[in-house]
């Protein structure tokens, strides 16, 4: 258990609202190896994106705050560095790329100037040879043309080319870790398509670890190793992705599965899960799911129940996680 | 595609829907076109769902949009309930609306936030005096509340209050006000959380059987459009290039654009994903203002030919009910 490259341990990040504390992300743990590719599924609102936030420390503050935990990055504790020892991981050892590539790049710089920013802070290039690294940056993700195309303003791009922009520029400092934050949620099928295996691609041949953070039991299914389901600020299954769909032993997960319409298999209807997800800033003292649950019971409505190990690996917050994960 | 009878409700001939590109601010110079439908025909008949599925800029939500005539039309003709609707002045239009509705995408924009629930609900009944008091009103608004899985008690609120879903529920709940035969269902999940959405597939399903509702389903997921449509008709740049009955364009698509949109969608089985060869288009979806030459799809098709380039396929019925637009068949 000691060889993980990022290790997260008892997260919780608090957003201190008018209408109360919103626990976003609480009590989230979690363990990354080198070249694993882990997939955080949930619905907005279940805190995956605030997890990845908390990572790179870019939670805002106020309203946000990480209130505990431990995010421990080859060996030291993120949580405890200081704002420019943060700066050197950032964007550097461990980059991200976000959802929204309309409106993550600035659109009075040209790319070129965009991506060489990184680099010549991060790795001290002059700016020759950091316009050099860009034009190179551009051509792994892909964009035909790029010493030509290098001096253009991201209008001149379109969505998926400009997501491929950001991923150029997440990865230019050859970071040991990404973290992609709906990377193709604003895209189309066709582009999705192509996002998704490039990032494979790069990951297999510069040997990242990938945090996906997807809502799409698709792309988990189709690129991850491990996968994280998060429901209202926790984690509420862990395992490998074969035994996240074959075995899943959370409520959740299986009513997440079951309720995806399916191209390969048509139902007559949907098993949908009923009700809402819970308000985050009056959530019950017991089972946040309990509401939503089919298998509940007088049990789910007294305590929260804790993440347990239903088999070696493989983990559920239910407490009928073992009987469930067999019923399934 | 004349094998039909009396049951279709909509004919949809030929549309064409051209946005004019203009120059200039005093003497404005009209330079060209956005040709976002281009000459689209299909029909659809009573009770049955057909979906329209196509990526961004493709011309589906336009095709919608004129249908129900929130679009003017540039040529074609649209036939509804026997009555060619693309030519009616404004005046008439209002007796044929009474019967066609639509649901949007977004939840968020498309409820007026300074109104209440009530009030959004009960204005077409007003507009088009179905109820005659305020009392009868508020009786049918309750009513349709119930319908779509709402509580009576949420009619004096405003719709900042809900949830996206919720939402959903008051903009499919307006939709039904007053009884229409026909919805077009623009993206009308495509916003939602996946845990809600399939509660609005299936709620749109219920409604369907009770109401004898005829939808035309607009969506970018073809999982989605899978799962609800009788017959499918997928676009590309402004123009139909397959159309068939659900099963058979799932077992057997013919245009290759189809087989890579399948192909691109990911399934949710980790050990059938490795398994399946996928199809990964290369190149972005062409501007509709100069799009290319021949078949629109022949830049970025995988079996394309010399012809591609140079003539437009037809739509054609290569088996039965089974149309395709391409030079390979």
């Amino acid at each position: 258990m000691d060889d993980y490259l990022l290790e997260v341990k008892n997260l919780r990040t608090y957003f201190f609202t008018d209408e109360g504390i919103v626990k976003a992300v609480d009590d989230v743990s979690f363990g990354l190896k080198k070249g694993e590719s882990l997939g955080i599924v949930g619905e907005s609102g279940s805190g995956k994106s605030v997890t990845a936030l908390s990572i790179m420390r870019l939670i805002q503050d106020p309203p946000g705050k990480i209130i505990g935990g431990e995010i421990i990055f080859r060996g030291e504790d993120l949580l405890k560095k200081k704002e420019e020892e943060m700066r050197e991981v950032r964007g550097n050892k461990i980059s991200m790329v976000f959802q929204d590539p309309m409106t993550s790049l600035n659109p009075v710089f040209t790319i070129g100037d965009q991506i060489m920013e990184a680099i010549i802070l991060h790795q001290k290039l002059d700016k020759v040879s950091a316009r050099k690294k860009a034009i190179e940056m551009l051509e792994i993700v892909r964009i035909p043309e790029a010493s030509k195309r290098i001096d253009e303003y991201p209008h001149q791009f379109s969505g998926g080319m400009r997501q491929r922009v950001m991923i150029a520029m997440a990865l230019s400092c050859n970071p040991e870790i990404l973290i992609a934050d709906e990377p193709t949620t604003a895209l189309d099928v066709t582009i999705q398509a192509q996002i998704i295996e490039l990032i494979k691609q790069l990951q297999k041949d510069l040997g990242m670890s990938l945090i996906l953070i997807t809502h799409d039991m698709g792309i988990v299914a189709e690129s991850c190793q491990n996968v994280l389901v998060m429901y209202a600020g926790k984690v509420v299954e862990y395992a490998d992705v074969r035994t996240i769909f074959k075995k899943p032993s959370h409520p959740y997960t299986i009513g997440l599965l079951e309720s995806v319409p399916r191209l390969d298999v048509r139902k007559e209807r949907l098993k949908a899960i009923e009700g809402q997800p819970p308000d985050l800033v009056a959530l019950p003292n017991y089972c946040y799911y309990a509401e939503r649950c089919p298998y509940k019971t007088e049990r789910c409505l007294e305590e929260i129940p804790d993440l347990i190990e239903v088999e070696p690996g493989h983990y559920s917050r239910c407490l009928y996680a073992k009987e469930i994960g067999v019923k399934v | 595609m004349n094998n039909y009878t009396d049951d279709v409700i909509l004919e949809v001939k030929n549309l064409k829907k051209y946005f004019p590109i203009k120059r200039g601010i005093v003497f404005s110079k009209h330079v060209g076109d956005v040709k976002a439908v281009d000459g689209v025909s299909f029909y659809i008949r009573k009770g049955e769902t057909l979906g329209l599925v196509g990526e961004s800029g493709c011309g589906k939500s336009t095709v919608a949009r004129t249908i129900i005539r929130l679009l003017d039309p540039t040529d074609g003709e649209i036939i509804f309930d026997g009555v060619d609707i693309s030519k009616l002045p404004y005046s008439s239009l209002r007796r044929i609306r009474r019967d066609m509705q639509i649901i949007f995408q977004d939840p968020y924009s498309s409820l007026n936030p300074r109104m209440t629930v009530s009030e959004i609900i009960g204005e077409p009944l007003q507009v088009h005096k179905i109820v005659s008091s305020s009392k009868e009103r508020e009786k049918r608004v309750q009513e349709l509340l119930e319908l779509v899985g709402l509580a009576p008690y949420h009619a004096t609120r405003y719709p900042h209050e809900f949830s996206g879903g919720q939402r959903q529920r008051i903009g499919i709940a307006r939709a039904l006000a007053l009884n229409p035969k026909f919805i077009v269902a623009d993206e009308p999940t495509s916003a939602l959380d996946v845990s809600i959405r399939s509660q609005i597939i299936n709620l749109l399903q219920d409604l369907q059987k009770e109401f004898k509702l005829t939808y035309l389903f607009i969506s970018h997921d073809l999982a989605v459009i899978r799962h609800i449509c009788d017959r499918i008709a997928v676009m590309y740049l402004g123009k139909i290039v397959e159309l068939s009955e659900n099963e058979d364009l799932y077992t057997s698509p013919l245009h290759p654009y189809t087989q890579a949109l399948l192909s691109a969608i990911p399934i949710p089985d980790p050990e059938l994903a490795e398994k399946r060869k996928k199809i990964v288009l290369t190149g972005d979806v062409p501007s509709p203002v100069n799009p290319p030459s021949g078949c629109r799809f022949h830049p970025r098709c995988p079996s394309a030919m010399d012809i591609c380039s140079k003539i437009e396929p037809e739509l054609k019925e290569i088996k039965p009910n089974h149309f395709v637009a391409c030079h390979l068949y």
